[in-house]
């Protein structure tokens, strides 16, 4: 079986930019995307930061190049043609190709404007077919014009590693020759009234591995990666931008939303990526973390990472202070971040530190870092329900 | 199209599986490795025949009263398969895959958070009600109730999609260090509901009292 | 408003709000600790109760932080009730 799983392509909308270009650029001056809500309409527009994508639906549409699509599509649908235009397939059916993605709450966005009206008003049931998390998949595969294999992962904040992971091994087992994987989230009251009363939101901006965190951002974006063979590769004559050589996933088994203390479903998960990958934990150069900024999270991920890495814990950080948490579109998010930093050499660090965390004898990078060779790096996510997701990226 | 590829794919590998122990519940009724277990009154609504099904199989677990309809009615199904299976001390927990899967995704939980935050002047939503709005917290109840710590995956497909458990389930139990396989279609939509939950394993698998075995076809032992 | 009033009704609106159906009120010692090995009760039932409070009593608890020593048993909730409450 053993083919090698290629990267060929990247595509990406978050708060931070609508294409690759932008995101780069606001990484590399350690710019936010986060501030104070604009489209969204919630009682709590002042209450919270959010790193909300700057376009209306309107604006969304016209880049998309489409009409009439809730924002999950739309978003979804902007990333997945970034990738495809980034790896240069013009022609899907030329090979087995899939499309893998993920969401939390979908069409949610869209939903609950409508939501008061559709038991008074039956008109509006098609609006809201789009709540189910299958929808918007189906949507954005249906327009870039993938039916071969298509399917919606739904597994909270690590959907997207797990999209990654699928992918993976549906190349691997030659069912596939290719794949597009990623995931997608829109911003929603129904999310940020439901994190609020989970108390882990922060009101200030959200200040990853630091001690005085109080707790996440929520944002909005998605990324979609191309995964393709060896044989797909050599045959297109394509430039591969990183192989994904190591993936793993464990349940926590703790608690419905909390991690446990010693992140035990966390240190399962790097290290069942670390035995894919056939690689000792040494290798690993960099890191980016989960990282939410809620005082469980990073404490929880800490912990592990000083455990599977014998207390040398690599360079480490999260990214999550630029875009916000963008749930189900995190994984693939963080997955687009860590090629950028492989292929320019940088990492990105955490923003908003001040101090040391008093659970952790580690310490993020939080200064930018430019001119570091990264042949190896992983990118962790974990999510409700205890599902943990560890993928490992390396230079081809 | 999705057929065609996985079987050649099961020619290549010539992995073959076996069914170890199945349950079903659909219409009030519970079904465990081919013989009825359970028939609740069938008027009752789920939330009723579920604490009757509970009281039946003489669970002691007070979480299960917190939990949303969708994880009571996966939980209850793991635990009967779980029941007449294997036994389960015997394989480490990490090696246990937790594989589902549904069409409301958490639909019966998304009303109820919705409805509470749409009215401004009872305005009161719940953190209990939220931390169920997300289907795979289902496998997260399970794993929490076993300990379970081996990989899982939750996906959200129009119809229980056969092709699609299997193909994922074979690619754990061959390349990774996936012993045991609990797959799950776990659907609850109004008052409509249904599970199917069965556990799999490699067929050169032999159990000790071998309970339940069965070459399997999925589609049809779900649509029976 | 009387403690021992607002002892008796938060006993049985803890039990409908965190759906203890197997407790009764009568079984809740007042001063016995809620978490731990008490009710067998967890973070989020300890969220719940803060909406709890807030619903029945008008009574906000802001500070996550706060709410363990607020919550260490049902007489401490409702001298906190009481103290507070308008």
């Amino acid at each position: 079986m053993s083919t090698r799983v290629h990267i060929t392509g990247i595509g990406i909308i978050s708060a931070i930019g609508n294409n690759i270009e932008e995101t780069f650029l606001s990484l590399s001056e350690c710019k936010t995307g986060i501030g104070k809500i604009n489209h969204l309409s919630t009682i709590h527009k002042n209450d919270f930061l959010v790193g909300e994508v700057k376009q209306s639906n309107e604006e969304l549409s016209k880049i998309a190049g489409v009409k009439n699509y809730n924002r999950t599509t739309l978003l979804g649908l902007i990333a997945a043609k970034e990738a495809l235009q980034n790896s240069g397939i013009k022609n899907i059916k030329e090979a087995r190709t899939g499309f893998i993605s993920s969401t939390t709450v979908a069409g949610m966005c869209h939903s609950e404007l409508l939501y008061k009206d559709f038991f008074e008003n039956k008109t509006n049931e098609n609006f809201i077919d789009s709540h189910f998390s299958g929808v918007s998949t189906d949507d954005i595969a249906g327009i870039i014009g993938i039916d071969e294999y298509v399917t919606t992962i739904s597994t909270a904040c690590s959907s997207a590693a797990n999209a990654v992971m699928l992918g993976a091994r549906l190349i691997k087992n030659n069912i596939l020759d290719r794949v597009v994987v990623g995931g997608v989230d829109a911003l929603s009251k129904f999310t940020l009234n439901g994190f609020n009363t989970l108390m882990i939101l922060d009101t200030e901006w959200c200040k990853p591995f630091d001690e005085n965190r109080k707790g996440l951002n929520l944002g909005e974006g998605a990324a979609f990666l191309v995964l393709e063979s060896d044989e797909q590769v050599k045959k297109s004559n394509k430039k591969s931008l990183a192989l994904v050589t190591g993936y793993g996933n464990a349940n926590d088994a703790f608690h419905q939303t909390a991690s446990s203390v010693e992140g035990y479903g966390a240190f399962l998960a790097m290290q069942a990526a670390l035995k894919v990958a056939s690689i000792s934990h040494q290798k690993i150069d960099y890191i980016n973390a989960h990282g939410t900024g809620t005082p469980n999270n990073d404490s929880s991920e800490g912990i592990a990472m000083q455990t599977i890495f014998e207390n040398k814990v690599p360079k480490f950080s999260s990214t999550k202070a630029y875009t916000g948490h963008t749930l189900a579109a995190a994984a693939a998010i963080e997955a687009v971040i860590s090629i950028l930093s492989m292929q320019n050499n940088m990492i990105f660090p955490c923003l908003n530190r001040s101090a040391q965390m008093h659970e952790l004898t580690s310490s993020p990078v939080s200064v930018i870092e430019k001119n570091v060779n990264l042949e190896h790096v992983m990118s962790n996510s974990f999510g409700f329900g205890g599902n943990c997701s560890s993928l490992i990226f390396s230079k081809n | 199209m999705e057929a065609v590829m996985l079987l050649l794919f099961l020619k290549r590998y010539k992995l073959e599986t076996s069914i170890t122990s199945y349950c079903k519940i659909k219409n009030n009724t519970v079904v465990v490795n081919d013989k009825q277990y359970f028939k609740g009154t069938e008027s009752d609504e789920l939330s009723a025949f579920l604490g009757a099904l509970y009281k039946q199989m003489d669970l002691s677990y007070p979480k299960f009263f917190k939990m949303d309809k969708l994880c009571k009615l996966g939980t209850l199904a793991t635990e009967l398969v779980i029941r007449n299976n294997i036994d389960l001390d015997n394989v480490p927990k990490n090696e246990i895959a937790l594989v589902f899967s549904n069409n409301s995704s958490s639909l019966e939980s998304d009303r109820n958070h919705a409805n509470s935050i749409s009215d401004k002047e009872n305005y009161f939503p719940s953190p209990s009600v939220f931390v169920y709005t997300l289907p795979n917290i289902v496998i997260g109840e399970i794993a929490i109730k076993h300990k379970i710590t081996g990989e899982n995956a939750f996906f959200v497909s129009g119809k229980f999609d056969a092709d699609l458990m299997h193909n994922y389930s074979s690619i754990l139990l061959q390349n990774s260090a996936i012993s045991t396989v609990i797959c799950g279609w776990v659907n609850v939509d109004g008052n409509s509901s249904e599970a199917f939950v069965y556990c799999i394993k490699n067929l050169n698998f032999k159990q000790e009292n071998n309970v339940f075995q069965k070459q399997h076809n999925l589609q049809q032992l779900y649509s029976l | 408003m009387e403690v021992q009033e607002v002892i008796k009704n938060l006993k049985s609106q803890i039990i409908e709000q965190l759906n203890l159906e197997e407790v009764k009120p009568e079984n809740i010692d007042a001063n016995a600790p809620l978490f731990g090995d008490g009710l067998g009760l967890d973070s989020i039932d300890a969220l719940e109760l803060i909406v709890l409070l807030e619903k029945n009593y008008g009574v906000k608890i802001k500070d996550p932080k706060e709410a363990k020593a607020i919550f260490a048993s049902v007489q401490t909730m409702a001298d906190y009730v009481v103290a507070n409450s308008k």
